[in-house]
């Protein structure tokens, strides 16, 4: 560790070697969680919105269904009731589920999986249902089936257009985050109110903690950047 | 002439400070009321309860005349300071940052914490061998989450909740072997469930709650200092406590 940063650990009482190990320990368990429930609420989306995008009610039926319930309702009641609620089923302290689900780690996941594949199928049913007419018409006179006009057109093009709502929405799940510490996760806003009400300093404590947020959001909105010059390249002027 | 009755207001309402501050044979005491079973109306609507015997136990010691105030909690400190009561008398704990703006006495109870575990529990609380591998909860920043993790950090599981309410679902869903928590509120919320029981003594936690004044009137802290120590040491206060408690909450 380089001189200055120990000197100026050793001036505060708050943000020793410890509170720092508190914080980075928060911060492994919040990238964890959001991450894996991005990654496993993306997986799922895609299908679920092609489905959503369906003529048949019976089948987009049920899509809207969920996504309506899980937008519709508070993420943190979302994870009370899956957190709280699988506590109580009868009998599920004797099953192999409670291996899992003892742990609040995978409830968490589980609720916020739930929730941002609810809103990431809405925003990519939204780019999908807004593919110009003219572009399936264009691979159905070359002969497409629905499959192959899915796999090289629609969905290529839908990307496109929901990469920017989508950057949002891992930004929000990021900061949704927070409240994974209501359930005794100690993610970065969990260590953050630990260390308070240790330190009863809770300026201290919530603007360090709001600034590895703020990092944390940089490293996505570059991130994204990056992938939309990536996928719009071909809106740029020519030669720049 | 504004200014000379102004200055004359002054220094009457300074004389009538003084005056008043001198013998105190009348002190207002503040309450915050319901807060069963400290202070709280009886179905006559008489004021009564643990703090309001002792209060009245003390007034009769320094042979003073009491008057009670109702005040909401959030208004407790800054009605002390604008001269509204003398004394609060209302389950005030100490703590560093109240004791910046008041003048606490000696401390006249403490609630103890207390472990509730379910029946099938058997591990002993104070032991660190016996501990190890549990999982505790406690309630975040309270005396018991400091005292749990002097103790057993490291060694056992800390969980920690913003609400009692959640850690005892924690502890009925099996999250939890043992909780540790405020004794009256365990008492109430888990020992009142079928399957659950206390484990180990309550532990005395924290400097206490005390009489809170303003910092000038140290003679009054003096001398409710000195009537709290009769009380303590010549059986009134026990008596008192035995009417409302079935634990210890003497300090």
């Amino acid at each position: 560790m380089p001189d200055f940063i120990a000197q100026w650990l050793d001036q505060n009482d708050i943000f020793t070697a410890m509170t720092i190990m508190e914080y980075w320990d928060g911060m492994v368990n919040t990238v964890q969680l959001v991450f894996l429930s991005l990654v496993i609420g993306l997986v799922f989306a895609i299908p679920l919105a092609i489905l959503r995008t369906s003529k048949n009610p019976l089948v987009s039926g049920p899509v809207w269904i969920y996504t309506y319930l899980f937008r519709g309702t508070p993420l943190l009641i979302q994870l009370y009731i899956i957190y709280y609620g699988i506590a109580q089923i009868p009998g599920i302290q004797e099953t192999f589920w409670w291996e899992i689900f003892r742990e609040p780690f995978y409830p968490a996941l589980l609720a916020f999986a739930l929730n941002t594949c609810a809103y990431t199928t809405e925003i990519i049913r939204g780019a999908i249902v807004s593919t110009p007419h003219g572009e399936i018409e264009a691979a159905k006179a070359y002969g497409m089936n629905w499959w192959m006009r899915m796999r090289r057109i629609v969905l290529p093009s839908a990307a496109r257009r929901a990469v920017q709502a989508y950057s949002n929405e891992v930004i929000f799940m990021l900061h949704s985050s927070a409240i994974a510490s209501v359930v005794t996760i100690v993610d970065l806003t969990g260590a953050a109110r630990n260390i308070y009400s240790r330190f009863y300093a809770p300026f201290e404590a919530f603007i360090f903690v709001a600034l590895l947020y703020m990092a944390l959001t940089f490293v996505l909105v570059f991130a994204f950047r990056k992938l939309e010059n990536h996928l719009l390249r071909h809106q740029r002027p020519v030669g720049s | 002439m504004k200014k000379l009755i102004v200055a004359a207001s002054c220094a009457l309402a300074m004389a009538a400070g003084t005056v008043q501050a001198k013998d105190w044979k009348e002190i207002r005491l503040a309450f915050d009321v319901p807060y069963e079973p400290f202070e709280y109306r009886d179905e006559n609507g008489e004021l009564t309860g643990f703090e309001v015997e002792l209060a009245e136990a003390m007034c009769e010691e320094l042979k003073a005349e009491c008057e009670f105030v109702i005040q909401a909690w959030d208004g407790m400190i800054p009605g002390l300071l604008a001269r509204k009561y003398d004394a609060i008398f209302s389950s005030m704990s100490i703590t560093e940052e109240r004791a910046e703006r008041v003048l606490f006495s000696d401390p006249y109870y403490i609630t103890p914490g207390g472990w509730f575990a379910r029946d099938g529990f058997s591990a002993d609380v104070t032991s660190k061998e016996e501990m190890e591998g549990k999982t505790i909860g406690v309630q975040r920043g309270t005396t018991m989450d400091t005292h749990a993790t002097e103790e057993f950090g490291g060694i056992a599981t800390i969980k920690r909740y913003t609400t009692a309410e959640d850690m005892v679902l924690d502890l009925e869903g099996q999250r939890l072997d043992v909780v540790f928590v405020d004794y009256p509120v365990g008492e109430q919320t888990i020992l009142s469930q079928e399957g659950f029981k206390e484990v180990g003594a309550p532990v005395k936690l924290g400097q206490g709650v005390a009489v809170a004044m303003r910092k000038r009137d140290k003679e009054l802290a003096n001398k409710v200092n000195a009537a709290l120590k009769k009380l303590k040491n010549d059986g009134t206060y026990d008596a008192i406590m035995e009417k409302y408690f079935n634990y210890d909450i003497k300090i």
